[in-house]
């Protein structure tokens, strides 16, 4: 019984145009266990995936789904099959409630006419069997990303999904949350429906895996079982190099303090004040929505402030504008890249050179040697891959389009870096030459503000790690002095003392 | 190697307006074969003289469109700058030359105000200029009483007249605004922050980008065109005209799709807009040349915008801001 497969596909293979994106791939799913699919960007997992919920078509190959071969031709008729795709980007009407978007598409009633009555206890049932705290009232714009994605995985189950799809669904959620991610997981798997979990994150595969298949370049590597497998073992496979540490490198030092920050307080934070020192890593740790991304807000001059005082290079500045904070030596680079970092639509070129127009357009002036300097010169420092700076951003891998950002802001050449996230949904080998660069930047004198939800990441790159919670600074933690554990830092940024 | 390099940006060029380069050949090359009256110089030059204005204010809704924005207010303002240029030179007497920079830069502050109240309240322009588009039109309508106003000023009334080595005056005017509104989206750093700030708003806000100073901007370009287009109509009709302009948004809108600019914002040019202004000139000049009636050309204009709109969409130039690369 438990070995038995809920999935079989055997031998796909696509192509789209000249670029050959799976090659004679096969995967198997068994019912009631957790299948973690890996390997870096443009592996072909999504692609793979989109097969199965029927979003694109193999060119060769089968798919069988209980032993009965299928051709999905839609996600509509691979929810009919039992497969349920939970997208890595949430995929909500956000001005309707739970119970109509769990419903959507499949409304119950007759003639036309909704039974919202029906509609609301069975979505209130689901709720409440996956031990939600929640509404089914509640409007899906009100919830936190978290619930968002919970609702989501209720959306799947109300299918009796055979086959549940989850695509990275840890990227946007805090350590708690995903604890509470992880019993639904571990829910759904006792009930018998399998699990195919895409992921970047080494320690979710180890916590909650029980086999892993690795894809790199289109083709298919390995299937494991996830107890008897490494991590080194699992990397060297998906980057088919031997990356020794991701994290390696020395720990880096601050030196005088650059940015001190008194008393910021508005809407979203309460007294928060802080000392950035130069060439230091400063890592922000805490849940989301605790104030984190706030803070650099209002740092960056996006948000007003209330109250607070702030002293750059020892001078007293205030903010009126972002371009003042930029004029400051200040870049950011935010966390949600394709919404605030990136024009999807233009180019390489315009976008890497936004910030710094002034270095080479004077009146109407281009000067287009300066300008291809510019862009060279990053895309080969950050080893951007594209076909060229003609390329739109939007066709590039989230790594990819993750060193634009940064390199945009690199070229106005800050003093002080703000990262929000800089690796979310990035793959290993990308991770790696960020970090790396941090550390870089650093040893430069740049100092870096460096959001990040993922505690190993911060435990491992920061110099210092300042704890948020619910606005407010819990606690300022110095890796000279003391060692970084996940458990400390929960602790604070759950609100303990 | 400099050779090389303009022949490539050319043949680039070429096929960046390939759509609308294709449609104004097939068109001009079926008229020259159908009519005998289309393919001479006297009937160029009327067509190339009835495209000014609206080649002058497509290149300015291209700037307002750029930035993600809409004016529907356009007709207003040339109907309100005509009325104001004759008001100063013939009731008032002023100079001429004054009266008609007076007026035009009435045109630029109504421009200046739409993009303030888009920066200062941000909601939707459409809105914005369909309320603008009432005041204005009623401003028009007081300062002559609802009545055209008559142009005594024979110099004034030449402007619109007049021409120059076989070509109008008007045309000149308008082919060297389009190259400064032309050099201003595709040399300068306000072009691109208008570019950016219409592709993405939040990113343009994040890199420093001042959407205010965009917004006015855009709208400040798109209201001294229409300034000058009160003026030429004015000259042209030696009269101020309360009620001129009615479709001047729709057809202004119209030469920019067709042309290529992208109505999710973020993607445009100037020659472009200019193709597409000369397109929907032959298409009205053509088809009166055919003798198809008036409201069969509206139709027909009609369903070319759809095909325009369309063929920029199959080419991916609108989606691709939303649609979401594979991982």
């Amino acid at each position: 019984m438990a070995n038995e497969n809920v999935l079989v596909m055997s031998n796909i293979d696509k192509r789209f145009g000249g670029v050959h994106a799976l090659k004679n791939v096969s995967f198997n799913l068994r019912k009631g266990e957790v299948h973690i699919l890996m390997g870096e960007n443009g592996a072909g997992k999504s692609t793979l995936m989109k097969i199965l919920d029927g979003l694109y078509k193999a060119d060769e190959g089968t798919v069988e789904i209980d032993g009965r071969q299928v051709v999905v031709d839609s996600p509509l008729h691979a929810r009919e099959l039992g497969v349920s795709m939970i997208h890595q980007e949430l995929s909500m009407c956000e001005n309707m409630t739970i119970a109509e978007n769990i419903f959507r598409g499949e409304e119950m009633g007759t003639y036309g006419f909704v039974n919202f009555k029906q509609m609301y206890q069975q979505a209130q049932q689901i709720l409440d069997d996956m031990n939600l705290n929640l509404n089914a009232h509640t409007k899906v714009g009100d919830l936190s990303i978290a619930q968002q994605q919970m609702v989501e995985i209720a959306g799947a189950v109300s299918h009796n999904a055979k086959i549940v799809i989850m695509d990275e669904p840890t990227s946007s959620l805090t350590e708690v949350e995903i604890v509470e991610l992880f019993k639904i997981v571990a829910n759904l798997k006792a009930a018998g429906t399998g699990i195919i979990y895409i992921s970047h994150r080494m320690n979710e595969t180890f916590e909650i895996g029980d086999r892993i298949t690795i894809m790199r370049d289109g083709t298919y590597i390995d299937t494991l079982n996830v107890a008897e497998t490494t991590e080194d073992q699992i990397i060297e496979m998906m980057v088919g190099r031997a990356i020794a540490e991701v994290y390696e490198g020395e720990r880096a030092e601050g030196g005088e303090v650059v940015l001190d920050i008194q008393n910021f307080t508005n809407e979203k934070l309460k007294n928060c004040s802080l000392q950035l020192r130069r060439g230091e890593i400063l890592g922000f740790s805490g849940l989301v929505g605790a104030g984190r991304t706030e803070l650099m807000r209002a740092i960056f001059a996006l948000d007003k402030l209330e109250s607070g005082t702030m002293t750059l290079f020892g001078e007293p500045v205030s903010f009126k504008t972002v371009q003042d904070a930029i004029d400051a030596g200040i870049g950011m680079v935010p966390e949600d890249r394709r919404g605030c970092g990136l024009v999807l639509g233009h180019s390489v070129g315009t976008n890497l050179t936004i910030t710094v127009l002034k270095k080479f357009i004077k009146g109407i002036r281009v000067n287009k040697k300066k300008e291809n300097e510019i862009i060279e010169e990053y895309r080969k420092k950050l080893s951007i891959k594209t076909s060229g700076p003609e390329q739109a951003c939007g066709n590039l891998s989230g790594g990819n389009q993750q060193k634009v950002v940064i390199s945009k802001w690199l070229a106005s050449e800050p003093k002080i870096l703000i990262l929000d996230e800089p690796t979310r949904g990035i793959d290993v080998g990308a991770k790696h030459e960020i970090y790396q660069l941090m550390r870089k930047l650093a040893s430069e004198g740049v100092s870096i503000m460096f959001i990040s939800s993922d505690l190993p990441e911060i435990i491992n790159m920061s110099s210092r790690v300042v704890v948020m919670h619910e606005g407010e600074i819990a606690a300022v933690l110095d890796g000279a002095e003391e060692e970084f554990t996940q458990v400390k830092i929960m602790r604070y940024a759950t609100g303990g003392e | 190697m400099e050779n090389k390099k303009n022949t490539s940006g050319f043949v680039k060029s070429i096929k960046q307006y390939a759509g609308p380069l294709t449609i104004l050949v097939l068109m001009m090359v079926v008229l020259w074969l159908t009519t005998k009256a289309f393919m001479t110089t006297d009937n160029l030059v009327s067509v190339l003289r009835n495209i000014c204005v609206n080649s002058l204010l497509a290149a300015g809704i291209t700037c307002v469109i750029i930035i993600g924005c809409i004016d529907l207010s356009i007709g207003s303002t040339v109907a309100a700058t005509s009325v104001i240029a004759v008001v100063l030179n013939t009731a008032l007497g002023w100079n001429v030359w004054i009266a008609v920079l007076v007026a035009i830069l009435i045109g630029g502050l109504i421009g200046a105000i739409n993009g303030g109240i888009r920066a200062v309240t941000m909601l939707p322009p459409f809105i914005i200029t369909l309320a603008t588009q009432q005041a204005i039109r009623g401003a028009g309508y007081i300062f002559t009483g609802g009545a055209p106003i008559v142009s005594t000023n024979d110099t004034f009334n030449a402007i619109g007249k007049s021409s120059f080595l076989g070509m109008p005056v008007i045309f000149y005017i308008m082919v060297i605004s389009l190259v400064i509104v032309g050099l201003i989206l595709g040399r300068t750093r306000l072009g691109r922050h208008m570019y950016a700030v219409g592709g993405n708003m939040e990113a343009a806000k994040h890199s420093g980008i001042s959407y205010a100073k965009v917004s006015i901007a855009a709208y400040t370009i798109m209201g001294l065109l229409a300034g000058l287009s009160g003026v030429i109509m004015a000259s042209r009709l030696s009269s101020g005209q309360p009620k001129i302009g009615e479709e001047y948004s729709t057809d202004a809108i119209a030469a920019a799709v067709i042309g290529g600019t992208a109505f999710s914002g973020g993607y445009g040019t100037i020659f472009g807009s200019f193709l597409g202004a000369c397109i929907i000139g032959v298409l009205n000049s053509g088809m009166t040349h055919l003798k198809i009636d008036s409201y069969w050309q509206m139709v027909v204009k009609g369903i070319l915008i759809l095909l325009a709109v369309y063929y920029d969409s199959i080419k991916g130039k609108i989606k691709i801001g939303k649609k979401k690369a594979a991982a």
